[in-house]
């Protein structure tokens, strides 16, 4: 991949991941990390994971921020308004979070490899083939307890949208 | 030419931005699309770790993407249960507002 398409992708993933937090309408700011994820699964298949991509589109994209937009929908949920900004705490925040990113840049300038480029593939990956392979193979008990976990989820689920009989 | 450091770069930023989202906002479904800003962070850099573990048969390291797979779908059910706590606590206290749900505040 061009440094230019990665940059791209990864500006359009960083800035409206930033929308996200910013954005004071909940709709405005699921639609942002929707735009976020699709930038995000570009940089996965510049990766060359094709399958990781298209499940990040299809599951995140996709599944998870209809999810979103329906309860924003059904919980009816405006625009907050614009209350008085506690500033010390959001300079807490911001501080905390600032501290946190400039120590993620110290570990990786020390990180020898980090300075490194990616080494080439030998020509077509069958990635699918492959991870489908690893997953039913070396991860087959996690597999089935994943499988177990989306079942309790569904039935949590279930349970608690259920309302309370009067 | 991309380096492994430049997407460990975007991936920690988008952490940053994804942890900075939980400390400043009040509305809890704004603190559950940081969360999974924060989750898909961690996702980028195990699909770059993987893509730099080349094997001898010039495969990536099929292992780190096997894991992003999983965490993937546990943040879905994650996803799908706190919704459902969310709607249950809209349903008795009307609110999404953190600051509005402190009885167990000290």
């Amino acid at each position: 991949m061009s440094p230019f398409l990665f940059w791209v992708f990864a500006l359009m993933t960083l800035i409206f991941g930033a929308a996200v937090v910013v954005n004071r309408n909940p709709v405005a700011s699921a639609l942002s990390l929707v735009v976020s994820f699709l930038g995000l699964a570009a940089l996965f298949m510049s990766l060359d994971a094709f399958f990781v991509g298209i499940i990040q589109v299809l599951v995140y994209a996709g599944a998870v921020m209809v999810l979103f937009l329906f309860i924003i929908m059904l919980l009816n949920l405006q625009a907050e308004e614009r209350r008085r900004i506690n500033w010390l705490a959001a300079a807490g925040g911001i501080g905390v979070a600032v501290i946190l990113l400039v120590q993620i840049c110290f570990v990786i300038g020390d990180f020898q490899a980090a300075q490194q480029t990616f080494p080439p593939l030998a020509g077509s990956t069958d990635d699918v083939w492959n991870i489908g392979a690893l997953l039913f193979r070396n991860y087959n008990l996690p597999f089935q307890i994943v499988g177990v976990l989306v079942l309790v989820a569904t039935v949590g689920v279930v349970l608690l949208s259920k309302r309370e009989p009067r | 030419m991309i380096t492994l450091g430049d997407y460990l770069l975007v991936s920690g930023i988008l952490f940053s931005i994804g942890f900075a989202g939980v400390m400043l906002r009040r509305n809890l479904i704004i603190i559950f699309m940081s969360l999974e800003l924060m989750l898909n962070a961690a996702n980028l850099s195990l699909v770059a770790f993987s893509r730099f573990r080349v094997d001898p048969n010039g495969l990536p390291n099929y292992n780190a993407q096997v894991f992003v797979f999983f965490i993937i779908t546990v943040a879905a059910a994650e996803v799908a249960v706190g919704l459902a706590i969310l709607v249950a606590l809209f349903r008795v206290r009307q609110t999404t507002d953190v600051k509005d749900i402190s009885s167990l505040k000290f």
